[in-house]
């Protein structure tokens, strides 16, 4: 599977609204990622990054251009069955975590496996095994008010992965965690979360977790402008950064 | 999905506790002033209920209600006796009448004069005494609630005393007249809530100021395998009066007072009240409940929940606390009404009320549930990549 087409978008438009106060949010995004991959969106706030992830992750409809993700075009789809292919094929991660408050952590895990109807005690089992992985399971039982900040994110990372989806889309996963705690998580995400049949798509602000990213996607008005690798992107940080006199 | 919803509910405590509280006081109060309201005009016909042997009752035909009494002349009896079909007519006496109470005090009471050859009429349940009693010279039954309360006598010279129920052999007066308490009987009360007096017909018409119409109403045996309603209309025709089943008789009476007393209006407005209590805290908690989850729902959405699965899980958590709460409010109901005395608080709680304030919470729970769920439909899923 690794190396396969997991996402091909090829002139990608998004308009909201009508007439005179539409606003064109995607303006031909031509992008192709690969199974296997770790890809990072970044860009200035309003450059379409939410835009782009939410068509990824099948919750929006693009307004022209093609689409496959993994195999479908999800807007040839019914509704009904968009929903069905983001239960199977698409895994979350929040910025917020989304964490269902009055729930144990260990159901918060099991919930997309509940949404497929699975059994019960069943779907608490794998969840308890993805905690014990992501080094929580003396926690499964605890709130989610209960854990820190970094905790409710590995629980938020075990709740995407828990039916092995085949994209995994993660909204500024560290941008309500301090630096270590966010270095932590996306070690996690890139341990737990990269396979061969699997896509992970980042969106983030945080330069700090770039080198995470096999290549970065840069936006700016709709648009993707350029795609990098995450060593040149590093190397051209470190350069601004000498540059600015911050690093010597 | 459906733990979950419970979970969710249950999990927020504040609000679930605000949701039930709403719920459970709306509950209670629907059904506690409809409960009292069913018992107080119950009452109004308790008369007709307390005298079961009558087929018909023959009133003056602008007779509105069993007290509203609009005496007959004696001679209407014997008109009613000449129809054919009859086993039987009884006259029966129906007035308020002062009593002057050994102690000076006067206390009115509703005095019904039975039928002094038969007894029809008396009371069937005797705690002190027996029906034949009646016959004894100046006797009167007294009902018990009567003699605990209203008419209760000072055990000393001093009136503000301490007091006694009156008994057996205690003597008052009515109208100047001498009337001895020849037994305690049970009864139920009437709406006026006044004491209520039993003595024979005969003895009633001395005891009431000079009429030269007496008699209040007539009750009325038919032989057997008459038609009632060829009855009542030989009875009409050939007399000029009314007669009525004793379930009509008990409808026309409830039905004054329903449409001529305020008291429909009264309980109404509390019964209302007691449903909007219900939509504003119940319903608005329930539904600020389920904002409060929104972007919970939102990121289930996202995470491939369907909007049934959704859907459901809001009817689960409405449906929860709506059970919940009318359980509770129900049972609070019924304990009210265990606890405090009948003779002092009309309260009936028939089988139909819990059903009326089960589509009330009903109502209430698919209002706010609806309004919830309308917001749960409309969310859209990308909502939750907005931090």
């Amino acid at each position: 599977m690794s190396g396969e087409q997991a996402i091909f978008c090829q002139g990608i438009a998004k308009t909201y609204g009508e007439g005179e106060s539409a606003v064109k949010a995607l303006r031909g995004i031509d992008f192709t990622a690969n199974f296997g991959e770790i890809v990072a969106l970044v860009g200035p706030s309003g450059c379409g990054k939410t835009t782009l992830i939410s068509i990824f992750a099948a919750i929006l409809s693009r307004s022209s251009g093609a689409l496959q993700l993994a195999g479908v075009d999800p807007d040839a789809m019914t509704n009904q069955d968009r929903t069905l292919f983001r239960r199977e094929k698409v895994g979350f991660i929040f910025q917020q975590f989304n964490l269902v408050p009055q729930i144990s952590v260990v159901e918060n895990v099991a919930i997309p496996l509940f949404l497929r109807g699975e059994n019960r005690s069943e779907a608490l089992d794998r969840a308890e095994k993805l905690l014990t992985e992501v080094g929580l399971h003396n926690r499964a039982h605890s709130r989610p008010s209960k854990l820190s900040g970094g905790q409710q994110q590995r629980v938020a990372i075990a709740r995407s992965l828990i039916h092995e989806p085949s994209i995994l889309v993660c909204d500024e996963p560290t941008s309500a965690l301090d630096g270590a705690t966010g270095q932590r998580v996306m070690e996690l995400i890139r341990e737990q979360g990269r396979r061969p049949d699997r896509i992970v798509v980042l969106v983030t602000h945080d330069e700090r977790i770039y080198h995470f990213a096999d290549r970065i996607a840069h936006m700016d008005d709709g648009l993707i402008t350029r795609i990098v690798t995450s060593d040149v992107e590093l190397a051209a940080l470190k350069m601004a950064a000498f540059e600015k006199g911050k690093i010597k | 999905m459906r733990l979950i919803a419970l979970k969710m509910l249950f999990g927020d405590s504040a609000k679930f506790y605000g949701i039930l509280l709403g719920l459970t006081f709306a509950t209670l109060l629907i059904t506690q002033q409809a409960a009292i309201f069913v018992g107080l005009m119950s009452r109004t016909y308790a008369l007709i209920e307390e005298t079961p042997q009558a087929d018909l009752w023959v009133t003056d035909p602008t007779m509105q209600f069993v007290d509203d009494t609009k005496p007959m002349q004696v001679t209407a009896l014997d008109r009613v006796r000449s129809v054919t079909g009859i086993e039987w007519a009884s006259p029966l006496f129906k007035g308020l009448l002062v009593a002057k109470l050994p102690n000076g005090g006067r206390q009115i009471c509703d005095v019904i004069g039975v039928d002094d050859a038969t007894l029809i009429g008396a009371p069937a349940t005797m705690l002190q005494g027996k029906l034949e009693d009646l016959r004894k010279t100046d006797a009167i039954f007294i009902e018990s609630r009567g003699a605990n309360k209203q008419l209760m006598q000072p055990l000393t010279a001093d009136k503000n005393g301490p007091k006694r129920p009156m008994q057996v052999g205690d003597e008052l007066e009515l109208n100047e007249r001498r009337a001895i308490i020849a037994g305690i009987a049970e009864t139920r009360p009437s709406f006026q809530n006044v004491p209520i007096i039993y003595t024979t017909y005969l003895r009633a018409v001395g005891f009431a100021p000079a009429n030269r119409r007496t008699l209040s109403l007539i009750l009325v045996k038919a032989l057997p395998g008459q038609d009632l309603p060829e009855l009542q209309k030989r009875i009409q025709t050939q007399t000029g009066l009314t007669a009525y089943t004793p379930a009509e008789f008990s409808w026309k009476t409830l039905d004054y007072w329903m449409t001529q007393t305020g008291i429909p209006i009264n309980f109404g407005m509390a019964i209302a009240l007691g449903f909007l209590v219900g939509v504003a805290i119940a319903g608005q908690m329930f539904y600020n409940f389920t904002l409060d989850n929104l972007r919970y729902f939102g990121a289930m959405k996202a995470m491939g929940a369907t909007s049934r699965q959704l859907l459901n899980m809001v009817a689960v958590q409405g449906l929860a606390a709506g059970v919940l709460g009318l359980g509770l409010g129900l049972g609070a109901t019924a304990l009210f009404g265990l606890m405090i005395p009948g003779d002092r608080l009309a309260f009936k709680l028939t089988w139909h009320l819990p059903i009326i304030s089960t589509f009330a919470v009903i109502v209430i729970v698919l209002g706010a549930s609806g309004l919830s769920m309308w917001k749960v439909i409309r969310l859209d899923p990308k909502e939750v990549f907005n931090g």
